[in-house]
């Protein structure tokens, strides 16, 4: 096949990589054209749990020059750039989360650049590219222009990654690039910050404010994956399960209590978490839980096909599932109450009705009783 | 309780008759069957099992809490008169076009009312809002509950091909904060970005008259340097205010009218007018004109400020 139907994926060991390998390999790696070879790369080998039978594994370093030497030698059809950290945890620190996400993308593009084989790139990017701010419109659209630019973290490091991106676009045109924008993922095993912000016993918020948040779930970054590798469409795409929940929704429906603290003191407090390792409420991080953030994911469903399993609401739905949490007051309470107090209602409008038989002469006048008898035949 | 401390007057109205006629009085009639639907309400937002819209429109909120809030102002304090709201379409998008004015914009949210409340197909006002509504807490969060947006184009476009009734207030901070002496006189309506979201989506624009929201409070000062440290486009000084303390915050009891125009259709123009600046002028100075003229014309209509 002279390599010409060879998938290499980026960020092969992490959980995300591992899992859309073995969607791949599933899904029998349809494409055009299909692809016969896949060869899975990453800094280093992938713990047994996320090892995936029937690729080649390569260790590589992406920040530096012996990523050339990798596409030079497997000549791909087709790059996934998956290697692209959310958080400075999974690269043991923030320096070198940042390397691996600039640096990295730097080499592996340039690299791509001298390899005539190289067809199709596909970048996981994320909407933290937007920032968050009150003046932006509620929807981003692809094209929208934010109104404040992330300027640290790993918003930053997705700026520097499209640019990146898009200066690749403009010497390779002959190859089409596709930038994933994802929301925020929720799903079994997935580590993000803001699954360690909600895994806190109360959610710290921001007084006064009730952002808009948007998730996909994990099963549904793998689908889009696999549609952007399978066929050609270049371009940008949002992606992100359909609908939005604002973030007291969210702590109700984990039945967490929220601690909102004043504007004034998030920073002092966003440190303190900080500083105990508990979350991260600063930054990005803090804008986003002030102002929220929503996606316009149309061209995601018209132009790239994908329908979402999950919507935002079944995202958080599956999370709750796979934490187990265990609801201060859980829903079943909530209605039990409910039941509790709207069969005393129904009781006493029963009781009353009986009285009322009893003593019906004297009740006849007054109009209550024909309210009542309205109540009973409603039941 | 036993039977023989029980006075003999009493004997026939055990004690759940008290929490009758409390209920009776509170809810009416049949107020258990709304006390019921009040515990499923409460049910479920203690569990966030309610649906927002990707603006964060809450509308159960605001049907059940928000509107109701504000009706006692909108019936028995501003009572307040419509016009002609049978002209805003029973389906569809629309964009109320409106004069602001009061220091605070309850003029917005009585038009809310009139339109939840008082048209026959009964239409949800979404409303565009100054940028610092969105940045000051509590206002932002629920004015976004509320229904209400970011006044931009983006957003505008995307809630009137939604179908949805749109409302703007062009002249922003210049007519709502403007002193009392200039009452009832329209100041510049923006860059006529409204004119170009109603084109672009094919909407009719219908141009609307508020009379009444100027007298609520007489701005006769502004205590500017106390406003940019706070950030606020201005701290109004009326008769009452700051003088009285919180109580210069209760609005003048003046008689109000709210009348919807003739709509103007934008759908017969091509895609392309959005981009043509002329057409956009001269469509803002058309509605511009019809909502001052019909200020004018209800002003001289009108007996006295408040009856």
């Amino acid at each position: 096949m002279n390599g010409s139907g060879t998938i290499l994926v980026t960020g092969a060991a992490r959980r995300l990589g591992a899992a859309v390998l073995r969607d791949l390999l599933r899904h029998g790696v349809a494409g055009d054209p299909p692809a016969d070879r896949i060869v899975a790369v990453d800094l280093r080998e992938p713990s047994p749990e996320d090892r995936v039978e029937g690729v080649e594994t390569l260790s590589a370093d992406l920040r530096t020059p012996e990523v050339a030497a990798v596409i030079a030698r497997v000549r791909p059809h087709t790059v996934l750039h998956l290697d692209v950290l959310a958080a400075p945890s999974q690269a043991g620190s923030r320096t070198a989360m940042k390397e691996r996400n600039v640096i990295g993308t730097m080499q592996l593009l340039a690299a791509c650049q001298k390899a005539p084989s190289v067809r199709r790139l596909v970048v996981k990017s994320s909407a933290a590219v937007y920032g968050c701010a009150a003046r932006d419109p509620a929807l981003f659209t692809e094209d929208t222009q934010p109104h404040r630019p992330p300027r640290s973290g790993y918003g930053k490091d997705v700026t520097e990654v499209e640019g990146y991106v898009r200066g690749f676009t403009r010497r390779r045109p002959d190859v089409a690039v596709t930038v994933l924008r994802f929301a925020s993922f929720l799903g079994p095993n997935v580590q993000t910050a803001f699954v360690d912000y909600l895994s806190l016993p109360a959610l710290p918020t921001v007084l006064g404010f009730d952002p808009r948040l948007q998730f996909v779930h994990i099963d549904d970054v793998v689908r889009a994956v696999r549609y952007a590798a399978g066929d050609t469409h270049p371009g940008t795409y949002n992606i992100a399960g359909s609908g939005v929940l604002t973030l007291s929704q969210i702590a109700r429906r984990l039945g967490k209590p929220t601690a909102p603290i004043p504007a004034f003191a998030t920073s002092a407090f966003g440190a303190l978490l900080k500083r105990i390792g508990a979350a991260d409420f600063t930054g990005d991080q803090l804008n986003l839980l002030t102002y929220g953030r929503v996606l316009d994911t149309e061209r995601m469903v018209s132009r790239l096909g994908l329908k979402p399993h999950y919507s935002t609401a079944q995202a958080v739905a599956a999370h709750a599932e796979t934490v187990a949490s265990r609801p201060l007051i859980g829903p079943d309470a909530v209605a039990a109450a409910e039941r509790r107090l709207t069969s005393l209602l129904a009781g006493r409008a029963v009781r009353r009705e009986s009285r009322t038989l009893r003593d019906d002469e004297a009740q006849r006048e007054s109009d209550a009783a024909v309210d009542e008898a309205d109540w009973k035949e409603d039941g | 309780m036993s039977e023989q401390h029980t006075p003999p007057h009493a004997a026939g109205r055990p004690p759940t008759d008290v929490i009758d006629s409390v209920g009776r009085l509170l809810g009416g009639p049949d107020w258990e069957r709304r006390a019921a639907r009040g515990l499923a309400f409460l049910r479920r937002r203690i569990t966030g099992d309610y649906e927002v819209d990707e603006f964060g429109y809450d509308q159960e909120l605001t049907d059940n809490v928000l509107l109701g809030a504000c009706r006692p102002l909108y019936e028995r304090y501003f009572r307040v008169e419509t016009r002609g709201i049978e002209k805003v379409p029973a389906q569809g998008g629309a964009l109320i076009v409106a004069n602001h004015s009061g220091t605070l914009p309850l003029d917005a949210i009585m038009t809310q009312v009139a339109l939840a409340d008082h048209h026959p197909a009964q239409r949800r006002l979404r409303m565009l809002a100054a940028d610092v509504v969105f940045t000051m807490p509590f206002v932002g969060e629920l004015a976004r509950k509320a229904g209400h947006t970011l006044a931009c184009n983006p957003d505008a476009e995307r809630l009137l091909f939604g179908g949805e009734v749109v409302g703007v207030w062009p002249e922003g901070f210049k007519g709502i904060g403007k002193p009392f002496a200039d009452r009832y006189r329209l100041q510049r309506f923006g860059r006529g970005g409204f004119v170009s979201a109603a084109l672009r989506t094919g909407t009719p624009i219908i141009p609307t008259a508020i009379v009444g929201a100027e007298e609520i409070y007489p701005k006769i000062g502004d205590i500017k340097p106390l406003a940019r440290l706070l950030n606020l486009p201005y701290i109004p000084v009326t008769p009452t205010f700051p003088w009285l303390g919180p109580l210069g915050l209760i609005p003048l009891p003046s008689k109000w009218y709210i009348a919807f125009g003739d709509p103007i259709e934008t759908s017969g123009y091509d895609p392309g007018a959005a981009e043509d600046p002329m057409l956009v002028f001269n469509l803002t100075d058309q509605v511009r004109e019809t909502i001052q003229d019909t200020l004018y014309r209800l002003l001289l209509q009108r007996r006295s400020v408040f009856f």
